[in-house]
């Protein structure tokens, strides 16, 4: 007679449990992916995109009196939308000043990220070939102004730059100059201010990526006639775009919207958007002006970041072709 | 010889008689340690000379001294009767291909092969032309536009060797140029390798710790340790007679008795062993009570379970030398053949392989069980050093 098994009670609870238990794993398991996920999603959306539609509704309502129109209003059953777009009229079409202001801004910015690109290379390459025993030490050195306040530092430079300041009087006493040279509140000392800040922000990803670099392709390169100058061109900044593209992120983006430096280093004829700003919010005291420029300003540095992520995101699908 | 057009030079080949690349008393000492330790090589035209030695042993800084990535401590390299060690890399019609190949990541294939070309200034055409000839060659011509990353690791290995062949080197350089890829892989790509070198006619030196690589590719090997050359030879030569004891052991594997020479004639020696007395049927440099090692290869040993006879040995004077009673200890089934750890009388235990060569085995070697072992006065080889 053909014995048939019998599914016990045991195994058959055993299983539910197994199957329990499985589910629990892949629920936990999810959950632990997304928390991860979760929790810079929502300080993102805490930190930047909750403020962003605060300033976007700011900049879209009017003001009355000291409070904020609604922008929508459900009366006799109707909707009412208010939504007041003057502010963005003005900036793009009426008063030129926004926009020599955004041009301004994003010419000191260039000029920045470029100077400081000059400069940070050289350094980055040096650091990342560098003995790795004082590498550290090196590293040290160049985060050491981020010991003192960056507001002190700026302030340091007033000093040194000014027409009785250290460099002037030094080169009056030694003859170099007759009279004073102007340096104080010019495009000279913007400039000179944000490339001394941002500086370190270049060289760190730079360095980063120097680090890594195989120097059996440098070999490779000489190898097959290429003088050590082509190589460098030819493959080592090539293979740094990425280093280079992040520093430069990292240089401009602050730069275009940065308000302390060319308060305290530019000239009063410096047009830069972040005075622009704040001189909307607390001397004008038109709220949804200067939120209008903010928008405005945050749309420009989005879209060229977002052009740069597609590149990226199409160059990495290229990967797997 | 046609000159060949380099960056901004052109090699002409003095006229001599010398031999195609000449390196002599070559020394490379780093800080401390001394790589390279007074090399002197002849390497002919058209050959594939191997480099062949453990990791340490100054191999690869001897090659990179030749493609001009190390300065040699002391010594010349001459290329055609030309001195090497003064032009730097990008000049020397010299190109390698490195290990695990430094293809330029960033690079399509094409642009691989090409980069050597266009630092040549060459017109645009007969650089199209040549690369084009090169990866239709290595058979990678539909893969042109893709990027290394994008390769398998034998495609990357063609890469490597279309991009140092293109630029028609005078001299080619492989460091352990199939040492990425997998065993099967490796197998097949030996001869694929040696048949585009003969093809293009390059002399050609090689880099490699696998003794079965060099064994396959090259026309001549030389035995690196420490920093020396030990023994150069064709494979053949290194193989069946080893000049020392590193040499004899490091390539394949070797059974080593150590002896006295007891009778020295000039057409046999005798050596006594605590294993057994050795009649070697040739004559050596030395002289009675002088101590030897003798060396015999695991398959030139007969093993059975009766005593060898007269008729077993090629020469009849041999009989009571050459043979050892012993207890096989352990056994390796390969397949193909079968090695047996034999435990001597003595107290030695020597390795013995046997071919399978009928199916079924049926004189009932087991381990446990008491052999005797024997081999010809001729196979063996007296090491003085």
């Amino acid at each position: 007679m053909l014995q048939l098994p019998q599914p016990s009670s045991q195994t058959m609870s055993g299983k539910a449990s197994g199957a329990l238990q499985r589910l629990a794993e892949r629920l936990l398991g999810s959950v632990g992916r997304k928390f991860v996920i979760g929790v810079p999603m929502v300080f993102l959306i805490a930190i930047f995109a909750l403020p962003f539609l605060v300033i976007f509704k700011i900049s879209v309502s009017d003001m009355e009196g000291a409070q904020f129109s609604d922008l929508w209003i459900w009366q006799d059953g109707l909707l009412h939308l208010k939504f007041r777009f003057g502010n963005y009229a003005t900036i793009f079409f009426q008063d030129d000043l926004y926009l020599r202001a955004y041009a301004s801004s994003i010419g000191f910015a260039a000029l920045t990220t470029v100077i400081c690109l000059a400069i940070g290379y050289p350094f980055a390459y040096f650091l990342a070939r560098s003995r790795p025993d004082i590498r550290p030490a090196l590293l040290m050195l160049l985060m050491l102004p981020f010991w003192t306040s960056f507001l002190l530092r700026v302030y340091a430079w007033k000093m040194l730059l000014a027409d009785n300041g250290v460099f002037n009087t030094m080169a009056l006493a030694s003859g170099l100059l007759d009279e004073p040279l102007k340096m104080m509140n010019t495009p000279f000392s913007l400039t000179l201010g944000m490339v001394y800040s941002y500086l370190p922000f270049m060289v760190l990803p730079l360095y980063a990526n120097l680090v890594k670099l195989d120097l059996r392709l440098l070999e490779a390169a000489q190898d097959l006639g290429a003088s050590p100058w082509q190589a460098f061109w030819r493959v080592t900044v090539p293979l740094s775009k990425g280093g280079i593209i992040a520093g430069a992120l990292l240089v401009f983006i602050p730069c275009v919207g940065e308000y302390v430096i060319p308060e305290l280093l530019g000239g009063p004829e410096t047009l830069m958007i972040g005075r622009v700003l704040w001189d909307e919010f607390f001397a004008n005291n038109d709220w949804p002006m200067a939120s209008s420029v903010a928008v405005v300003m945050v749309l420009l540095i989005i879209v060229p970041l977002a052009l740069f992520n597609k590149y990226q995101a199409e160059n990495a699908q290229g990967v797997d072709r | 010889m046609g000159p060949v057009s380099g960056l901004g030079t052109t090699w002409v080949a003095a006229k001599s008689d010398a031999p195609f690349l000449q390196i002599v008393s070559l020394v490379k000492r780093f800080e401390e340690a001394v790589a390279v330790d007074g090399v002197t090589l002849d390497i002919h035209q058209g050959e594939i000379f191997a480099l062949l030695g453990s990791s340490g042993c100054g191999k690869s800084t001897l090659l990179r001294m030749l493609g001009g990535f190390e300065l040699p401590t002391s010594g010349q390299i001459l290329l055609e009767g030309r001195d090497l060690v003064r032009r730097p890399p990008h000049e020397r019609p010299v190109n390698m291909m490195f290990q695990s190949y430094a293809l330029f990541p960033h690079l399509s294939v094409w642009d691989n092969v090409a980069f050597g070309l266009r630092r040549e200034n060459l017109p645009g055409d007969e650089i199209a032309s040549r690369v084009e000839k090169m990866l239709e060659m290595v058979q990678l011509l539909p893969y042109a536009k893709r990027k290394p990353h994008q390769l398998s690791g034998g495609q990357q290995q063609r890469v490597a060797l279309a991009r140092s062949l293109v630029k028609r080197p005078r001299l080619l350089l492989l460091d352990e140029p199939l040492g990425a890829l997998d065993k099967k892989l490796r197998e097949r790509t030996q001869l694929e390798l040696v048949d585009i070198i003969h093809q293009v006619g390059v002399t050609c030196v090689m880099v490699t710790h696998d003794q079965g690589e060099a064994m396959t590719m090259a026309t001549r090997i030389g035995v690196m340790s420490e920093g020396r050359i030990l023994q150069v030879g064709l494979p053949g030569d290194i193989y069946e007679t080893p000049n020392c004891t590193f040499v004899a052991d490091f390539i394949g594997s070797v059974n080593l008795f150590k002896g006295k020479v007891g009778v020295d004639e000039a057409d046999h020696v005798i050596v006594d062993s605590p294993e057994c007395r050795h009649y070697v049927s040739h004559g050596i440099t030395g002289t009675p009570g002088m101590e030897v090692h003798i060396a015999v290869r695991p398959e030139k040993i007969g093993i059975q379970q009766s005593p060898p006879l007269v008729h077993d040995y090629d020469n009849p004077a041999e009989l009571g030398f050459n043979s050892a009673r012993g207890r096989i200890h352990e056994l390796a089934y390969l397949g193909s053949q079968t090695t047996y750890h034999v435990v001597l009388d003595s107290g030695m235990t020597i390795k013995v392989s046997k071919a399978n060569d009928a199916r079924h085995d049926s004189i009932g070697l087991a381990v446990g069980g008491e052999v005797y072992v024997w081999w010809w006065g001729s196979d063996v080889v007296v090491l003085t050093q």
